[in-house]
């Protein structure tokens, strides 16, 4: 139940951490930027859709796109894992609302877009990947297993794979009972062999949750960008990254978890 | 092309649906050409369509200790656990392995969308949930995980997997790999999904809903009819497994269209890559295939694409149907139906023709049954394509196979 990977790209966005040359230094412990950035405008959608994309297709192909070219990997070699724990809050608001004032009124564009595989599907549409593409979800273990079946096709199959994960804020009565705020998206390339794009090797082990060793606190600065998100719980391990090395986890479900060590290869 | 992959023995399988409860139920209403699907009466002002409803659901709470997960889409998910001895061969293989070392991956399109949906219709005064339904579990897409977990006792990687019409086919890859990378020794897998206004009012939107009973790959179909259902199986290596023992997964392809959100590539080019896919892992030509459940949903495009694609792809010798006609599209759970469906022809040498369905579209070629059809079944694929352009295939194999 371990094995090693190979990061060749990485990529994370949210309105304090825009992009990974910024958010680094920040999970280093510096300080994150005063203004929050608004949300990103991936360039892989056309400019009339770009601004029409829900948020979720948003920040999950900026992400995605920011990590594969973080890679020099073309997108279309990658076969891609998306995993959010929510999907798209608004659009589930949006649909409900509507189904109980007036369901005959229901978008058929909005629904299409409800569907939680839709920003895999627009980033296979956008890229031209024909390869496998799937989306999971696992409430609050969402990341950890979006990180494990990834992991899992690049072991099986020796293939480069991207992950990318995401959720975006809950709104109108969603938001009285499902926790989800912020926009927050965080991507990895990863590689069955070590090669001259690879910047960190990842180790991994599936433990007992009783097993982890305690967890270093995130810097306040980071804590504080992404806090009430689902998937504040990937940042150690972009911190680990950040840092070049380290441990952190993640976890799979109540009773197990992932053990990650990251060592550098530059 | 992929490598050939080591075949996983299916020890137990099963599914409820409009067509029955378990799979005797099933075998009975395929052979009896006995359709599940009913005039719409779901909801408060019905669409005037048909649906594959299952029928008892109002009256089959979860058990007291499965409160909190109480919603229409987990009592499917209990009911279906409870046919074909399938909640005990369960519970046998986590006893034999240890609760965390069987995996638990589960499809859903929707999962239980319909709690939320139903929480909007009943807000209190200060826009909140009423109380019965503030419970965050039932709302979100790892509801369905999350409940089969709790209820099997599992404690190993437990997953919902959902990319639409897709997400129980898809579990089988996503299963097979934990098994082959040690992450589990055996694995549950399937999907369940059931009605709710966002599906009959969605797809109505997009123009996709049929009127009358979907005739899949009729000149004259109208489009579909919705269904729900439940469905598992029980995946074990092939190293546990006494001579004789089958059925088998043998192979599994998954691949993307990269052409459009909620229509089909024109030429079928995902689903002849997911095709060529399953048959690689497999280690098999087309000429091997004996029967092929299609996706068949009775939308116009999609079965036009998908005859075309058998046409080209398979000998004449080789059948296919689509068994939507009895059942509805139970989408996120058609993937495990329709493998139920598929290890029933290989299980008992029969193959379910295309309900409802009188004559064939042109596209079609000599593979496409409109009537059943008795025959050994050794080898059998079954499709399953969703929209973001996400398609599966499963390959199945008769005991004596692997």
């Amino acid at each position: 139940m371990k094995g090693t990977a190979f990061v060749d790209g990485i990529a994370l966005w949210s309105p304090r951490l825009p992009g990974w040359e910024a958010a680094a230094p920040v999970l280093r412990g510096e300080a994150p930027p005063s203004e929050p950035q608004p949300r990103p405008a991936p360039a892989l959608l056309a400019p009339t859709e770009r601004r029409r994309a829900p948020d979720t297709v948003a920040i999950a192909l900026e992400v995605a796109a920011a990590a594969c070219q973080a890679s020099g990997v073309d997108p279309k070699t990658l076969p891609s894992v998306f995993a959010s724990t929510q999907g798209d809050l608004a659009i589930s608001d949006y649909l409900c609302r509507t189904l109980a004032e007036n369901a005959g009124e229901v978008s058929p564009t909005k629904f299409h877009n409800s569907v939680h595989n839709a920003a895999a599907g627009y980033w296979t549409i956008g890229t031209g990947c024909m390869l496998p593409s799937t989306a999971l979800s696992a409430f609050e273990h969402t990341f950890g297993q979006g990180l494990i079946e990834s992991l899992s096709q690049v072991a099986a199959d020796a293939t480069p794979v991207l992950f990318a994960a995401y959720d975006i804020a809950a709104v109108g009565p969603m938001a009285t009972v499902t926790t989800s705020r912020g926009l927050l998206g965080a991507a990895l390339v990863l590689a069955p062999a070590r090669s001259a794009r690879s910047v960190a090797q990842l180790a991994w082990r599936v433990v007992r949750r009783g097993d982890l060793p305690t967890e270093e606190p995130l810097p306040a600065g980071v804590a504080d960008s992404v806090a009430g998100n689902p998937l504040a719980s990937a940042l150690p391990l972009y911190r680990a990254l950040a840092r070049g090395a380290g441990g952190a986890s993640v976890t799979l479900g109540p009773h197990q978890a992932l053990l990650l060590e990251v060592s550098a290869c530059r | 092309m992929p490598a050939p992959i080591v075949p996983l023995r299916i020890t137990a399988h099963t599914a409820t649906s409009a067509a029955g409860r378990g799979r005797a139920a099933l075998l009975e209403a395929l052979r009896t050409r006995s359709t599940g699907l009913t005039p719409n009466d779901f909801g408060a002002a019905p669409l005037p369509c048909f649906i594959g409803r299952v029928a008892g659901l109002e009256d089959a709470p979860l058990p007291a200790r499965f409160a909190n997960w109480e919603c229409r889409n987990n009592r499917l998910a209990w009911l279906g656990l409870q046919a074909d001895g399938f909640l005990e061969a369960a519970l046998a293989a986590r006893a034999r392995y240890g609760a965390d070392r069987v995996a638990l991956v589960l499809g859903t399109s929707t999962s239980s969308i319909g709690a939320s949906e139903e929480a909007y219709r009943a807000l209190e005064p200060d826009g909140s949930y009423p109380p019965h339904l503030r419970r965050p579990i039932v709302h979100t897409p790892h509801s369905l995980g999350d409940f089969v977990a709790a209820a099997l006792g599992l404690e190993g990687p437990s997953v919902t997997v959902a990319t639409a019409c897709s997400s129980s086919a898809k579990v089988f890859a996503q299963a097979e790999r934990l098994i082959r990378n040690g992450v589990a020794d055996a694995a549950i897998v399937g999907g369940v999904d059931t009605l709710c206004g966002s599906v009959l009012y969605g797809f109505n939107a997009l123009g996709l809903v049929s009127p009358e009973p979907c005739r899949p790959f009729d000149p004259e179909r109208r489009g579909i009819s919705i269904g729900e259902a439940a469905g598992f199986a029980l995946l074990e290596k092939r190293d546990a497994a006494a001579p004789g023992a089958g059925p088998w997964l043998l192979g599994y392809g998954e691949s993307s269209d990269a052409h459009h959100m909620s229509s089909p590539h024109p030429e079928g080019l995902g689903a002849r890559l997911a095709m060529a896919d399953a048959l690689a892992r497999a280690a098999l030509a087309p000429e091997a295939i004996d029967y092929v459940n299609m996706h068949g949903t009775a939308s116009q495009k999609n079965d036009e694409v998908e005859a075309q694609v058998i046409a080209a792809m398979f000998p004449a010798t080789t059948r296919a149907s689509s068994s939507k006609g009895w059942t509805g599209h139970t989408l996120g759970a058609a993937g495990i139906v329709e493998a139920v469906v598929t290890l029933l022809a290989i299980e008992h040498g029969f193959m379910p023709g295309t309900l409802n369905a009188r004559t064939l579209d042109a596209a079609c070629g000599p593979q496409i049954l409109l009537d059943n059809e008795t025959r050994a079944v050794r080898h059998a694929a079954s499709n399953s394509f969703g929209f973001g352009g996400n398609n599966c295939v499963l390959l199945f194999g008769a005991a004596g196979t692997a």
